[in-house]
């Protein structure tokens, strides 16, 4: 431990004499800045101090300094421990305090100009040498905390804690907090409650005008108008579909759960695209109906029918896999109880099925629901007049009225919302389970459905899965025919090549297709997030899992509380608060990858601790007595077994980053365009065919990245040769 | 094989006033002992006494919150568990099932930074110890539990501790096995010379392979010494019903000389190592064969009976005595004369097997 201080202390002294202290323009990848070194952008914090006129620089070397003075105590004394934690969080705070204080216009916090004198220089964002002196105060801190005995000890943990603790603080609540306060100050940063209370209470956001014969409702409305109708329609049709797989002998019945995968890889928009080339004004659909039955044209599709649709379509699936969880999950000896005490099908349907059913029917309902109020794509390219909190919010940032204030109180709404559906879903689903699968084994037969119900569940199903498939069909097909938007169905490979061309030219090959930026930029922002999710969502898991500290609960709620979080209002958020220094991101690479590991991570702890549970934590325990730290053991002993764990994290993560477009939109930059908001404008353009064809190489760089992927990590292997099982998993 | 495998052989485990709490619970409360270097001292208690919690404290599974604990005379208080020279077998043997048995064993030298073939050769030898060669290449799966646990031990040995912990080690091996492999253990620690703590919640097993037992109840110890001083004294009513059947009966110390006190016992009066108790009411601890129990009127002093109900276990028959001071329990050896139903005995006592407890 002592040799760790000592490391970190002298890697904060490196970072404070040598490297550059602040953001270099070129990016945190550029190299550039080593040929001017050191000048007025590049130079390091001593340099700054010393000759560009920034004396309050110096202030963090005392910090860096007490670190290296704890080591004059051993490690049993206190004060050790003691002077770690306050050289750590002294030089964090300081650190902090100073950049937010003098920022790109000098002095920020004026109040303070009579105690120290105003400050002219300006100063930019946290770069290499401010971000890793931060680093080493955190693991000061870390150190500190574990010489004082807490976490067992362990300065592996202490550190996983305290770092993932700092990061989630940095780069969910800071956003956030960020937002909140700017939607209750005016453009100047005063404090205008009545101007919050102006913006919150207009009429276009709580409007009811609709329901007594107006034009148009408020977005409040419509948004929750739309949510309930998602959660609904979609939770009855994935019961359906759940009750024919599990519960029929339909034929192809199997198939259907391969139809599930269809909208995990699919970009969120897609689907409206093949809705509009079926429904909108000159598409496939209108067109038959007005040559057969003389329907005239009309824009029905484009709102709330057309984002209901696109939402179900996507929703069905998922609500289709929650229920197909919870169906199965009833053990059939309880429906054999209820028919041996005499009870009809319907009857035994009815008093217990039905009851056994409903906690899964909330909880998918609730998923639905939240689902549909953060779902951005679809009512972007659907809605039409059809507002909705989350198109509202981007227009209020990115249209004619660029208000961020009015975009923060609606962003406020919508995570209200959310919030709440988490909360009860927490709340009130947390208690509410029946747990009916035991470790016994059980090996009766489910009762059989009522032939009525059976006739509705196929006449329900059937079509629906029919209309999936041809959604789907359309979405392949469009991308290699002239127009499919005007029915004009002539082959022909032109949007490919638009957006793919690759020319042979004597310098080489040159991508001169118009799509190669964005996708080459989404693969590696993709490729380079996956692994850092799964890292941190792991570690965060293995945490949760396998330690016991004071603070676990709130920890925990912390790490999950970024999926509850509406991509626009992660959008809205990091824009208003990593536009400044001291955490200037915006227009970066970084601020993709980071916007997408923390909105992702929070599947990759779930996913590890269903996994972690599994495992005998006896197996940690031995490879500790055998001496190997917890650094060792995680990659050794824990990592291994939880291989399955991890492909699903970086394959989740992966396809997330690639088909993520509601935070995405509003981070995205001229020279880091993503795939998604590339399309979103071919839409807005109105060039379908080429949004189609791109749609169609994302999904198939996703299903290849898949495979990669799992290729990669490789299987657990665990050799249960013979009817043995292995005796150390799951205890005995 | 060598006398010492370990580096720097055998040392001693002492608790000063450990505590170990949960919260407000404590799991370990005030324990004090010393385990003497190249003894097997076994931790025996009901399920929750805290002998589990004991046995993480000496590996550094758990850190106590008050209290000192010293290795080898050393304070390990606030080491963890990498940094002690303690290795562990597990109740699940905690085999890792991603290695196959050689590199199970060989993980520990392994993490240390030792090369592989050193390893590998060290991982052998402590396999050819517990007699398990040939099966370097299975997967722990592949193997049977007796198997299993036998990799468990070579795994642990290669550490070449100070202290060697084993947390029940038999409980999953089946009846007809376990005696063997408890031998095996013994054998092995004596072989080896290590210091072993042993936890167990079976008080034959504890009998059997201890030098001491450390009986704990309710987080405290409740008695350790011996396995025949527990057995045949034990301090409390706790102890006398834990360690195996035993008859608590309701006596009067007539008078104190000394360290013996003459115990009236219903009819029969017996003269018995005091334990510090008071003329006055006391209870008695009488183990089920320290009476013998005849048909007809013995020579001695005896107390009659009626019998209440017997049973036949192949090795010994089992009665139930109804006599005038209670109930008894009373193991017969003689199978071949069982006496019947309804009938009236005699019990006398004997030398052994009868003690006072002392109130606590």
């Amino acid at each position: 431990m002592r040799k760790l201080v000592a490391g970190w202390s002298a890697a904060a002294l490196t970072a404070f004499l040598f490297l550059p202290w602040q953001a270099i323009e070129d990016g945190f990848f550029g190299f550039g800045w080593v040929r001017d070194y050191p000048d007025d952008r590049s130079a390091s914090a001593l340099f700054y101090a010393l000759a560009f006129d920034r004396p309050w620089l110096w202030g963090v070397l005392p910090f860096v300094a007490l670190g290296g003075v704890a080591l004059a105590f051993p490690r049993e004394d206190r004060r050790f421990g003691q002077l770690l934690i306050a050289a750590g969080l002294g030089g964090i705070g300081y650190t902090f305090l100073q950049g937010f204080a003098i920022g790109i216009t000098g002095l920020q916090w004026t109040w303070l100009a009579p105690l120290i004198g105003q400050i002219e220089t300006s100063q930019y964002g946290f770069g290499w040498g401010a971000t890793i002196v931060l680093f080493a105060f955190l693991m000061m801190t870390s150190l500190g905390v574990a010489a004082l005995g807490y976490f067992r000890g362990d300065a592996f943990i202490a550190g996983s804690v305290i770092v993932s603790t700092a990061l989630i603080l940095a780069f969910v609540f800071f956003p956030i907090a960020t937002m909140l306060a700017g939607a209750v100050t005016d453009e100047h940063g005063n404090l205008a409650f009545d101007l919050f209370w102006r913006r919150f209470f207009a009429d276009d956001i709580w409007e009811l005008n609709c329901l007594v014969g107006g034009p148009r409702c408020g977005v409040v409305f419509n948004t929750v108008l739309l949510g309930v109708l998602t959660g609904a329609l979609s939770t009855l049709m994935g019961l359906a579909f759940a009750l024919v797989v599990v519960r029929t002998g339909l034929p192809w019945r199997k198939g259907l759960r391969a139809l599930t995968i269809l909208p995990i890889i699919t970009p969120p928009f897609v689907i409206s695209l093949a809705i509009i080339v079926l429904f909108g004004r000159t598409g496939i659909v209108t067109w038959f109906l007005e040559v057969a039955f003389g329907i005239p044209p009309s824009r029905w599709i484009y709102g709330l029918p057309g984002v209901l649709i696109s939402q179900l379509l996507s929703q069905i699936p998922v609500a289709f896999l929650v229920m197909i969880g919870v169906v199965e999950a009833i053990s059939p000896s309880l429906e054999e109880a209820s028919q041996t005490l005499g009870a009809s099908r319907w009857q035994t349907f009815r008093t217990v099925t039905w009851p056994l059913l409903r906690p899964g029917l909330a909880a998918a309902f609730l998923l639905g629901f939240v689902e549909s109020l953060a779902d951005f794509g679809n009512p972007l390219v659907l809605g039409g007049n059809f507002d909705v909190l989350s198109t509202k919010i981007f227009f209020a940032i990115v249209g004619a009225q660029h208000d961020p204030g009015r975009a923060a109180v609606l962003a406020i709404l919508l995570l209200i919302m959310t919030l709440g559906a988490f909360w009860i879903q927490m709340r009130w689903l947390g208690r509410q389970s029946y747990v009916t699968v035991t470790g016994k084994g059980d090996s009766g037969l489910s009762a059989e459905l009522p032939r009525t119900l059976k006739r509705v569940l196929y006449w329900t199903t059937i079509p629906w899965a029919a209309f999936t498939l041809i959604t789907y069909a359309i979405v392949i097909f469009g991308g290699f025919v002239r127009d499919i938007g005007r029915f004009d169905l002539e082959f022909t490979w032109r949007h490919y090549l638009d957006a793919f061309r690759v020319e042979l030219t004597e310098r080489g090959m040159f991508f001169s297709g118009s799509a190669w930026d964005s996708l080459m930029t989404t693969i590696e922002v993709s490729a380079i997030s996956a692994p850092l999710t799964g890292i941190m969502g792991l570690l965060v898991a293995y945490i949760l899992a396998r330690t016991k500290f004071a603070g676990q609960r709130t920890f925990e709620f912390l790490t999950m509380l970024s999926f509850a979080i509406p991509g626009t209002v992660v959008g809205v958020s990091y824009i208003v608060a990593f536009n400044v220094p001291p955490l200037e991101l915006t227009g970066t690479g970084l601020i993709l990858v980071i916007c997408f590991v923390f909105r992702n991570m929070p599947v990759g702890v779930r996913a590890g601790m269903a996994a972690l549970s599994q495992i005998d934590k006896s197996l940690d325990e031995a490879s500790l007595t055998l001496g190997a730290r917890t650094a060792t053991t995680v990659r050794r002993v824990v990592m291994p077994l939880l291989r399955p764990a991890i492909v699903a994290t970086l394959v989740f993560s992966f396809v997330h980053a690639m088909t993520a477009v509601s935070a995405v939109i509003f981070l995205v930059s001229a020279r880091h365009n993503m795939a998604t908001a590339y399309i979103v404008g071919r839409v807005e353009a109105g060039e379908f065919a080429l949004a189609i064809a791109y749609s169609t190489v994302l999904i198939g760089v996703m299903a290849l990245a898949i495979v990669i992927i799992q290729l990669g990590v490789g299987r657990r292997q665990l050799g249960r040769r013979g009817q043995q099982t292995a005796a150390a998993l799951g205890g005995h | 094989m060598t006398k010492s495998t370990t580096k720097k052989g055998p040392a001693s485990v002492e608790f000063r006033n450990v505590t170990k709490r949960y919260g407000t619970v404590a799991a370990v409360s005030d324990v004090s002992f010393t385990i003497e270097p190249g003894t097997l001292v076994t931790l025996l208690g009901p399920s929750g006494c805290g002998k589990t919690t004991t046995l993480r404290l000496i590996a550094g599974l758990e850190i106590a919150t008050e209290g000192q604990i010293r290795i080898a005379g050393e304070d390990v208080t606030n080491l963890s568990a990498a940094d002690r020279d303690v290795s562990m077998v597990f109740q699940s043997y905690a085999l890792f099932p991603h290695m196959n048995v050689l590199d199970n064993v060989a993980y520990g030298p392994t993490v240390a930074g030792q090369k592989k073939s050193d390893a590998y050769d060290l991982a052998r030898q402590k396999l050819a110890l517990v007699g398990l060669k040939d099966y370097d290449l299975r997967l722990p799966s592949e193997l049977s539990g007796g198997q299993q646990q036998r990799v468990a031990v070579a795994r642990a040995l290669t550490m070449e501790p100070q202290v060697l912990l084993f947390d029940e080690p038999l409980s999953n091996l089946d009846a007809k096995l376990r005696r063997r492999v408890r031998e095996d253990i013994r054998d092995l620690q004596r072989d080896l010379n290590l210091t072993v703590a042993y936890v167990t919640h079976d008080q034959q097993e504890a009998l059997a392979v201890s030098d001491r037992v450390i009986v704990m109840s309710n987080a405290r110890i409740a008695q350790m010494g011996a396995p025949r001083e527990l057995y045949e004294a034990p301090a409390s009513l706790f102890v006398a019903d834990f360690m195996g059947d035993s008859n608590l009966i309701d006596a009067t110390v007539e008078r104190v000389s000394g360290d013996q006190a003459l115990v009236k016992i219903g009819v029969t009066s017996l003269e018995l190592p005091s334990r510090g108790t008071k003329p006055g009411p006391c209870k008695v601890s009488i183990r089920p064969e320290s009476l013998s129990v005849t048909a007809s009127v013995p020579q001695g002093p005896a107390i009659p009976g009626t019998i209440r109900k017997a049973a036949y276990l192949g090795t010994h028959m089992e009665y139930t005595l109804a006599a005038e001071i209670g109930e008894l329990f009373v193991v017969d050896r003689d199978v071949a004369n069982p006496k019947p139903v309804g009938s009236t005995a005699y019990l006398a006592l004997a030398r052994t097997g009868v003690s006072i407890v002392p109130s606590t």
